[in-house]
C-alpha cells in the first residue's frame, strides 16, 4: 500500500476514533450531570455537587472517554498536519447531532441539518488534501 | 461590549494557541514506534515530559475559562458560532507558527466547516 494511502487511512482511523469518545464522553458527562441534578453555585453547593461527581460512576465513565479524546487526539498530532486533523475533528458535530436524534430523541431543526451538510462538506474537502505537509520528527 | 471581544479573543487565541502548542509538542516527541499498549505508554512518558504540551494545556485552560465567562453572559447561539472563528485562527498559525502548507482545498474546506458549525450551532 502506497505510504500517503497508508498514511491517510491511519489518520482517519484516529480522528474518527477520537471523535467518538469525544461524543460519547459528552453524552456520558450531560447524562452524569443530570443523575447529580442542577449545581447551586455557592461554596458548600459546588463542594457538595463535587464530592456527588467523584462518586457518580457515569461521570467517570465520561472521564474515561475524555482521557481516551485526548490519548487519540495527541497520538494523531504526532505525525498529521494540525491544520488537517482541526477541521476534520469538526465531523464530531455531524455524529454528535446524529447521536442526539437517536439515542435522546432530540428535535432537529433544518437549518441545523443544513449546518451538519456543509460540515459534512467540508471535511470531505480537507480529508482529500494530504494529511501531513512538514517533515517527520 | 469591550469585554465580550476581550474574553472571544481570549476563548479562541487560547484554544488556538494551546492546540497549536500540544501541536508543536507531539511533532517534536514524533509518532508512537507503534499503536500498541506499551509503545502508547513509553509515548505518554515522553509527551508528558515536553513543556510544549504542558503550556498547551495552560492556554486551553484559559479559554475554557473564558468560554464559561461568556456563556454566563451571552447565549450559546451567539458564543459557539463566533468561537468557529477559531477554525480560521488555527489554520493561519498552522501556516505561520508550524509551517504547514494550506491547500487552495483545505482553505475552502476549514471555510465550510466554519460556515457548518454555525449553522448548527445557532439552528
Amino acid at each position: 500500500m502506497p505510504n500517503e494511502r497508508k498514511l491517510r487511512i491511519k489518520t482517519l482511523v484516529m480522528v474518527f476514533a477520537l471523535v467518538i469518545c469525544a461524543n460519547i464522553g459528552d453524552l456520558t458527562l450531560k447524562r452524569g450531570m443530570m443523575e447529580i441534578g442542577p449545581v447551586d453555585l455557592s461554596a458548600a453547593g459546588l463542594a457538595h455537587s463535587l464530592w456527588l461527581s467523584v462518586r457518580n460512576p457515569t461521570i467517570w465513565i465520561g472521564i474515561f472517554f475524555l482521557v481516551g479524546f485526548m490519548v487519540s487526539y495527541m497520538t494523531v498530532l504526532s505525525w498529521a498536519d494540525y491544520s488537517y486533523v482541526m477541521p476534520v475533528g469538526a465531523f464530531g458535530y455531524a455524529t454528535l447531532t446524529l447521536f442526539a436524534v437517536v439515542f435522546l430523541h432530540e428535535h432537529v431543526s433544518t437549518r441545523r441539518w443544513i449546518g451538519v451538510l456543509v460540515v459534512c462538506f467540508g471535511v470531505l474537502l480537507v480529508g482529500m488534501t494530504k494529511p501531513r505537509t512538514t517533515e517527520a520528527a | 461590549m469591550t469585554a465580550t471581544i476581550g474574553l472571544l479573543a481570549l476563548l479562541i487565541c487560547g484554544s488556538t494557541g494551546g492546540e497549536i502548542s500540544i501541536a508543536h509538542g507531539m511533532k517534536t516527541i514524533g509518532e508512537p514506534a507503534a499503536l500498541r499498549p506499551k509503545a502508547m505508554v513509553l509515548f505518554l512518558g515522553r509527551a508528558l515530559r515536553s513543556g510544549s504540551l504542558w503550556i498547551g494545556i495552560c492556554l486551553m485552560t484559559v479559554s475554557f475559562y473564558s468560554l464559561l465567562a461568556l456563556l454566563s453572559w451571552h447565549p450559546v447561539s451567539f458564543v459557539i458560532p463566533a468561537s468557529a472563528l477559531s477554525n480560521v485562527v488555527g489554520t493561519l498559525g498552522a501556516k505561520y507558527i508550524l509551517h504547514e502548507q494550506i491547500s487552495g482545498a483545505r482553505w475552502a474546506g476549514v471555510l465550510l466547516v466554519c460556515g457548518g458549525v454555525a449553522l448548527v450551532a445557532g439552528g
